[in-house]
């Protein structure tokens, strides 16, 4: 029996209320998040229930209870609360998958902070205008990144404290840095947890759009109520079952699904803290006889690119249900899934302005290879025309997705952005950005991305951020920047680069241009291919033309050029 | 020219995608498991290699696996050397 039971009776019966009547939310006095997720699941009698199996790149593995978390989360909150950090205050998160990730994300939310996940492969610049738009007061990290923290200091006036959270003593202490070890903390038994109402923030996550810096979402603790459904219905956890959810809490799937689906429902979850390898995952399913896999589909492709050989040396079998996201689960990898693997992969859509899943394929539902599937009981959502912003009615027709506002989950807001946060609502629907088409049965069709936004490997990436940073290069005089297909990652960065006098186009200096991208921004902002051309296509007005080069890259038809300057 | 091989390779690493100044690797690290280089940034190392020995590795060939070590990328590379 799957949690959901029927998906049409849930969706004829719906109430949010059967998240809150569950989580006693009306009769609890703390709406924290911090303690949904360790204290309550203590006081439901599992304070020595396994919360976290957890794997470092070495093999050294290391458990916790969820009194471990409830413990570590209250011992990191006491001290952020020691060096003055108060309510509202952002404390980002920057370390690799560590367990203190996991539990100064919950410690953070306990005192009432508003946590600032970020990728721990961002670069000086990634990682600066992300601080400095948040005015990030505090920042808990690890020795190999801090030389990073370091090159922007002097450029983030509202950085107050550097927390490094493996600091061995070998250097002397820099500005502003302190040196924190859970280990060698005396376990803080109890913490005034901060008495959030549902509409306290809670969680600020940095995504990417098609022009200007990164946006901050903004999430609120009532975000709860969707994260524990959808966790309960789409991923199907139940009291017995090893969850693994492969994302990184630095992007939204590893903190909606990652801590706090989880970890609200009281699930056991691994997380490996380890570069990707078929043989390390299956390995690692195998060791935690996992049984409810999240990922991505560029990982899932990753594998099939591995081959089935390599599934058979490894025992499978505790895998029960498999689920996916991130970006277009492409039909080849549900039917092979289902052929090695005994289980087809279900597709998931969401995007971190949503903050949880909003259509999905359900455990019993009919899976249509390469669907979307379904709408999330009480989420009204479809497909509109891209001008009239009304609902098409005749299926099959491409248009807009586009959700009613008002679920749980929902962003409240762009940091310090309204202008775009309102943008992002049309007729009263709210436009994640993205097009699709809807089948005679209500089944939703993945079509692309509505803007020039690129999907790579399930991460966002801003083309003007890419073009923008090309131009810091020495050798870059201009830059355009489009994605091109690719087979694991659906699509990677692509830039097409006119060189400054001096400069030779040459793989030398791709190179160097790669490099920079990639220390500057991030590995997935890096172009995987730079393209030096004597001069790009640009308007009339001095417009660089992006779709042409689009166009070209994914042969696709060019359109419309009568507004092409003409060329001398 | 194996050593030799071997070592320009490691001081690459160590130069582009090392980031704690205390970390010690060796011919043996785990690169791409061990997370000092991820799956977008072998794409540069590759480059690299290709760049520096004058060769093409085929994508097929540029897996985590045989990315994984100083050791298996020099080994890999000299396949491709005539």
């Amino acid at each position: 029996m799957t949690n959901i039971g029927s998906y049409e009776e849930r969706v004829k019966n719906f109430s949010w209320k059967i998240a809150e009547e569950e989580l006693e939310y009306s009769r609890s006095e703390i709406k924290n998040i911090g303690w949904y997720c360790s204290d309550r699941i203590c006081e439901m009698g599992k304070s020595e229930k396994t919360a976290l199996i957890w794997e470092g790149f070495d093999g050294t593995e290391k458990r916790f209870t969820f009194n471990d978390v409830r413990l570590a989360s209250n011992t990191i909150g006491k001290y952020l609360l020691d060096i003055g950090v108060k309510r509202e205050d952002r404390v980002c998160l920057f370390m690799d998958k560590i367990p203190e990730l996991y539990f100064s994300f919950l410690g953070g939310l306990k005192i009432g902070a508003i946590v600032q996940p970020l990728f721990s492969a961002f670069g000086d610049e990634s990682l600066h205008v992300r601080l400095e738009n948040a005015e990030t007061k505090a920042i808990i990290t690890q020795r190999k990144h801090v030389s990073k923290v370091r090159r922007i200091l002097e450029q983030s006036p509202y950085l107050e404290h550097i927390i490094i959270v493996d600091y061995d003593g070998k250097h002397p202490l820099r500005d502003k840095e302190t040196a924190f070890s859970l280990e060698d903390s005396e376990p803080v038994d109890e913490i005034d947890i901060f008495p959030a109402v549902p509409e306290s923030p809670s969680v600020l996550h940095y995504t990417s759009g098609t022009t200007g810096q990164p946006k901050g979402v903004k999430h609120v603790h009532y975000s709860l109520i969707s994260q524990y459904l959808t966790t309960k219905w789409v991923l199907d956890l139940k009291d017995d079952d090893i969850y693994w959810c492969t994302a990184d809490p630095g992007w939204v799937t590893g903190t909606s699904y990652g801590i706090i689906g989880p970890w609200s429902l009281g699930i056991t979850q691994c997380v490996l803290d380890k570069g990707f390898s078929a043989e390390n995952w299956y390995r690692f399913i195998e060791k935690n006889r996992v049984t409810v896999w999240y990922s991505a589909p560029t990982a899932i492709r990753s594998l099939m690119k591995a081959g089935e050989d390599i599934v058979r040396k490894f025992g499978l079998s505790s895998l029960r249900h498999l689920a996916s996201v991130g970006e277009p689960l492409n039909a080849e990898a549900v039917i092979w899934s289902e052929k090695v693997y005994g289980l087809p992969f279900l597709d998931t859509y969401w995007q971190t302005e949503t903050g949880s899943m909003m259509i999905s394929n359900y455990p019993g539902m009919e899976i249509r290879p390469g669907s979307m599937g379904k709408p999330f009981p009480g989420i009204v959502g479809t497909v509109i025309d891209a001008k009239t912003y009304e609902p098409i009615q005749e299926p099959g027709t491409i248009g807009l997705i586009a959700f009613r506002p008002g679920w749980p989950a929902m962003m409240r807001g762009y940091w310090n952005n309204e202008e775009t946060y309102k943008s992002k609502f049309k007729n009263g629907w709210y436009i994640p950005g993205d097009r699709a088409r809807l089948d005679q049965d209500g089944y939703f069709w993945f079509v692309g991305r509505d803007d020039d936004v690129i999907n790579t490997g399930g991460h966002l990436v801003s083309p003007f951020e890419v073009e923008s940073a090309l131009l810091e290069a020495e050798q870059v005089a201009e830059s355009a920047v489009v994605s091109k297909p690719d087979d694991i990652n659906m699509e990677v960065v692509k830039a097409f680069v006119t060189l400054k006098p001096g400069f030779e186009p040459n793989p030398d200096t791709e190179l160097k241009i790669m490099n920079y991208i990639r220390k500057k921004l991030s590995p997935l902002a890096m172009p995987q291919e730079i393209e030096f051309v004597k001069s790009l296509p640009k308007t009339r007005s001095g417009k660089i033309m992006r779709r042409l080069l689009h166009a070209q890259e994914w042969g696709e038809e060019i359109g419309d050029t009568s507004t092409l300057e003409d060329e001398d | 020219m194996s050593e030799e091989m071997k070592d320009i390779v490691l001081n690459y690493v160590i130069d582009e995608y090392l980031e704690d100044e205390d970390e010690e690797i060796t011919y043996d690290t785990p690169l791409i498991s061990g997370g000092i280089v991820d799956s977008f940034s072998m794409v540069s190392l590759k480059r690299f290699l290709e760049n520096k020995y004058n060769i093409s590795i085929p994508d097929e060939q540029a897996t985590p696996e045989a990315f994984d070590t100083v050791e298996k990328i020099t080994t890999l590379v000299k396949g491709f050397l005539k």
